[in-house]
C-alpha cells in the first residue's frame, strides 16, 4: 500500500506537449479515476506512474520515495491492460505466477497465491488453459488474477473493461470495487466512460487536453462542475448548456438566452450586464409542467430507455433534453410547460469558469420569460 | 457451380504445381539415367534403366562431400549469425525510436539496391589483404553482411505484430528490458526466427557468385562452384552433376521440414483480446 505523489509532471513528445504540468496527491488506499476524452493525455499519466513513459520534468514519488528514473520493475506496481496483454504461450497459472517466479519466490508461496486468487476470481477450472482458449470476461479475469497475487503497492487500470460487452463490464466494475473494498489497494484507473468514474471512484480526476479540470469526488463533480468542460462530460445524457448574456431586473439577475427568452436566477451575481455566460442545467433537473413560472416547449424526439425517456425538445427555438420517468409523455408532437429550478441551475463566466451561485431555501422555480 | 470452380480451383493449382516441380522432377531423372541412355532415348519420362552408379561415383571418386561439409558450415553459421544480429536489430527498430534511427534504415536499404556483381572486385581487394579470401570465413563474413538488412526487416515486421503491451505487462511484473525480450517476445517471435533462418540458409547455401570469385581451389569450395567441376572444356557430364545436385537439395529440405511448425503462424492468437 502506498501514497501517490505527482508535482508539477510535464509530458513533452518532442516538441509537442501532451500533459502541462499535472499536480496530484494520491492518498494510501485511494482509488483514483482519471477519466476525459481520448487523447487528453490520462493513459500517458498512468504510464509514467508506472514508469513505461519517462516524465520530461516535475516529480512523481510513490511513498515518499522518488521514483522518476526508477525501471517499472523496481517500483512494485501492478497494471492490469485494456488489451489484458496475457502471455499467450504461458498457461493461466503461469501467467498469473509470472511476477512472482521472477521475484524467485518459494515455490509453496508461489503456489497458495496463485490458488488464493483464482478462487477470489473463480478461475479454478482455467488455470491449466492458455490464454487463447478463454472468453473476453475469463482473460479479463486472469489479468486481474495476475495482478493481484501480486499484493503491490498500487494497481494501475488503463481501462479494463473497455473491451466487455456492456452486461459484463457491469458485473466487472462490481467486482473491482469489491475488491477495493476488501483489499483496500492504491488505485489509479483509466476510463473514458464517466459512469465507471462516478461508480468506483473516491476522488475522480477529470482531464482534458493535457490538463487537470477538476478533482474531486464525483458527486462533487456531479453537483458543483468546475468548469463547462466538466459540467459538459459528467453526466448522462449530457448537460444542457444555453448561452445568453447578464441582464438584471430589480436586483436579480436574470441571463438573456440568444433567442431572448431570459431566465431569473433568484438572486443577484456579481457580473457587469452584457457579459457573456453559459447557464447549464442536467437534462434530470428540469420539471415538467411546474407549478409557478414555466415556458412552453414541444416534444420532437423521444428516446426511451427503460429507466426513464430522454425527451428531445426545442424551447423557443433552442435544442434541449429531458430525462424523466413520466411514461405519459411518451409521444412525438406533445406540448409541454418547463422549468428550471433555480437550485439546479449552472452558471459558467466568459472564461468558462464555474460562477458559484447561493443555493436557495426550497425549490424555486425560475421565471422564464418569452421576448 | 460451386463445384465446377472447386476443381478448376484445384486444376489450376496442380498445373502450378506441375510447372515449379518439373525441374525438379528433370533433375531427379537426369541424375539415375545411365550415361548411355542419356543422348541416346530421346526425350523420355523416365529411362528404360536406371542406376544409382552417377551418385556413387559422385560420393567416393570427386570433392563434393567436401563441397558439402563446406557448403554446411557457411550456410548453417549465416544463418545463425544473420538472424541472431538481426532479431536484435529488428528489435530495436521495432521499438525503439533513437537518433538517426531513418539514417540507419536508409542505408541498410541502399545497401540493398547495388546489383551485387558491382561489389565483387571492391570486396576481393578488402579480403585479400586480411587473408580472407580462399576461406570460408571470409564467405560467411559476406554473406552476414548482405544478408543483414533484409533480415532485420523481416525480423522488425514480426517483432512489429506482437503488441507492445505484452513486454510492457512483463516490465511492470519485474522483467527487466531484456528478459522480456527472452521470456516473453523471442517465443513468440518463433515463426519469424524460423522464416529468417530458412531464407539466410537458403541464400547462403545457393549463392554462386562471391563464391566463386573469393573461393580458388577445392578445399574451401562450396558445393555451387563444386557444382562447375562437373564441366570441362569438352563435355559436361550431366548425370554426375544432377546427382550432386539431388544431394544438395537434401539438407535444405530437412532443414525446412526442421522449422515448418514453426512458420505456420498463430502462436500470438490470445495476447490481446480477440
Amino acid at each position: 500500500m502506498a501514497s501517490i505523489e505527482m508535482r508539477d509532471i510535464v509530458k513533452t513528445y518532442g516538441d509537442h506537449p501532451v500533459l502541462h504540468g499535472v499536480d496530484l496527491s494520491i492518498q494510501d488506499g485511494e482509488f483514483i479515476v482519471l477519466v476525459g476524452p481520448s487523447g487528453c493525455g490520462k493513459s500517458t499519466l498512468l504510464r509514467m506512474i508506472a514508469g513505461l513513459e519517462s516524465i520530461s520534468s516535475g516529480t512523481m514519488s510513490i511513498d515518499g520515495r522518488e521514483v522518476n528514473d526508477l525501471k517499472p520493475k523496481d517500483r512494485d506496481i501492478a497494471m492490469v491492460f485494456q488489451s489484458y496483454a496475457l502471455y499467450p504461450h504461458m498457461t493461466v497459472a503461469d501467467n498469473m505466477s509470472y511476477s512472482l517466479r521472477l521475484r524467485r519466490t518459494p515455490k509453496e508461496k508461489i503456489a497458495a497465491a496463485v490458488a488464493a486468487a483464482s478462487a477470489k476470481l473463480g478461475l479454478d477450472p482455467f488455470l491449466g488453459r492458455r490464454p487463447k482458449a478463454l472468453s473476453g470476461g475469463q482473460r479479463q479475469r486472469v489479468a486481474m488474477g495476475r495482478a493481484i497475487v501480486r499484493q503491490p503497492k498500487a494497481f494501475l487500470f488503463d481501462e479494463p473493461l473497455s473491451n466487455l460487452d456492456a452486461r459484463l463490464r457491469e458485473q466487472m466494475r462490481a467486482e473491482i470495487k469489491r475488491m477495493h473494498a476488501e483489499f483496500g489497494a492504491t488505485s489509479v484507473y483509466v476510463t473514458h466512460d464517466q459512469i465507471e468514474a462516478m461508480t468506483l471512484a473516491s476522488r475522480i480526476v477529470a482531464m482534458n487536453a493535457g490538463s487537470v479540470q477538476q478533482i474531486g469526488a464525483p458527486l462533487e463533480l456531479y453537483d458543483r462542475p468546475a468548469n463547462l468542460f466538466v459540467a459538459g462530460f459528467i453526466g448522462s445524457p449530457g448537460m444542457n448548456m444555453l448561452e445568453g448574456t447578464m441582464a438584471s431586473d430589480n436586483g436579480t439577475s436574470l441571463v438573456r438566452l440568444t433567442n431572448g427568452t431570459t431566465i431569473s436566477l433568484g438572486q443577484a451575481v456579481d457580473l457587469p450586464e452584457g457579459t457573456s455566460v453559459t447557464l447549464g442545467i442536467r437534462p434530470e433537473h428540469v420539471t415538467i409542467r411546474p407549478v409557478t413560472g414555466g415556458v412552453a416547449a414541444s416534444v420532437e424526439l423521444i428516446e426511451p430507455t427503460g429507466l426513464g425517456i430522454i425527451l428531445h425538445l426545442t424551447v423557443h427555438g433552442l435544442p434541449f433534453k429531458i430525462f424523466t420517468s413520466d411514461r405519459a409523455l411518451l409521444a412525438p408532437g406533445t406540448d409541454l410547460t418547463v422549468g428550471f429550478p433555480t437550485e439546479r441551475l449552472h452558471l459558467f463566466g466568459p472564461d468558462g469558469q464555474r460562477i458559484a451561485l447561493v443555493p436557495l431555501e426550497g425549490s424555486v422555480v425560475s421565471s422564464l420569460t418569452a421576448s | 457451380m460451386s463445384i465446377l470452380l472447386t476443381i478448376a480451383h484445384r486444376l489450376a493449382i496442380l498445373a502450378y504445381v506441375v510447372f515449379a516441380l518439373f525441374p525438379l522432377y528433370w533433375l531427379l531423372k537426369v541424375s539415375v539415367t545411365p550415361n548411355d541412355l542419356l543422348y541416346s532415348e530421346g526425350v523420355r519420362m523416365w529411362p528404360s534403366h536406371a542406376t544409382l552408379e552417377h551418385y556413387r561415383y559422385v560420393l567416393e571418386n570427386s570433392a563434393f562431400p567436401i563441397f558439402f561439409r563446406n557448403s554446411l558450415i557457411v550456410a548453417g553459421s549465416t544463418a545463425l549469425v544473420v538472424t541472431l544480429i538481426s532479431s536484435l536489430s529488428g528489435y530495436a527498430l521495432s521499438r525503439f525510436t533513437f537518433r538517426g534511427k531513418y539514417a540507419v534504415v536508409a542505408l541498410m536499404l541502399i545497401t540493398q539496391m547495388f546489383p551485387l556483381v558491382m561489389l565483387v572486385a571492391p570486396i576481393f581487394k578488402m579480403l585479400s589483404p586480411l587473408g580472407l579470401t580462399n576461406s570460408l570465413m571470409g564467405l560467411i563474413i559476406v554473406y552476414t553482411a548482405f544478408n543483414v538488412p533484409f533480415a532485420t526487416f523481416l525480423m522488425q515486421s514480426f517483432f512489429d505484430g506482437i503488441p507492445r503491451d505484452l513486454e510492457d505487462s512483463a516490465m511492470i511484473d519485474g522483467a527487466s528490458r531484456f528478459t522480456a525480450f527472452r521470456q516473453i517476445i523471442l517465443p513468440l517471435t518463433l515463426p519469424g526466427i524460423a522464416a529468417t533462418l530458412g531464407f539466410v540458409f537458403t541464400a547462403a547455401w545457393s549463392e554462386l557468385l562471391f563464391a566463386l570469385m573469393l573461393i580458388s581451389g577445392n578445399d574451401s569450395a562450396t558445393f555451387p562452384v563444386g557444382l562447375l567441376t562437373f564441366v570441362s572444356k569438352f563435355s559436361v557430364d550431366f548425370g554426375q552433376m544432377m546427382a550432386a545436385g539431388v544431394m544438395a537439395l537434401v539438407p535444405a529440405c530437412l532443414f525446412f521440414l526442421l522449422i515448418q511448425r514453426y512458420l505456420v503462424q498463430g502462436l500470438t492468437a490470445g495476447a490481446v483480446k480477440g
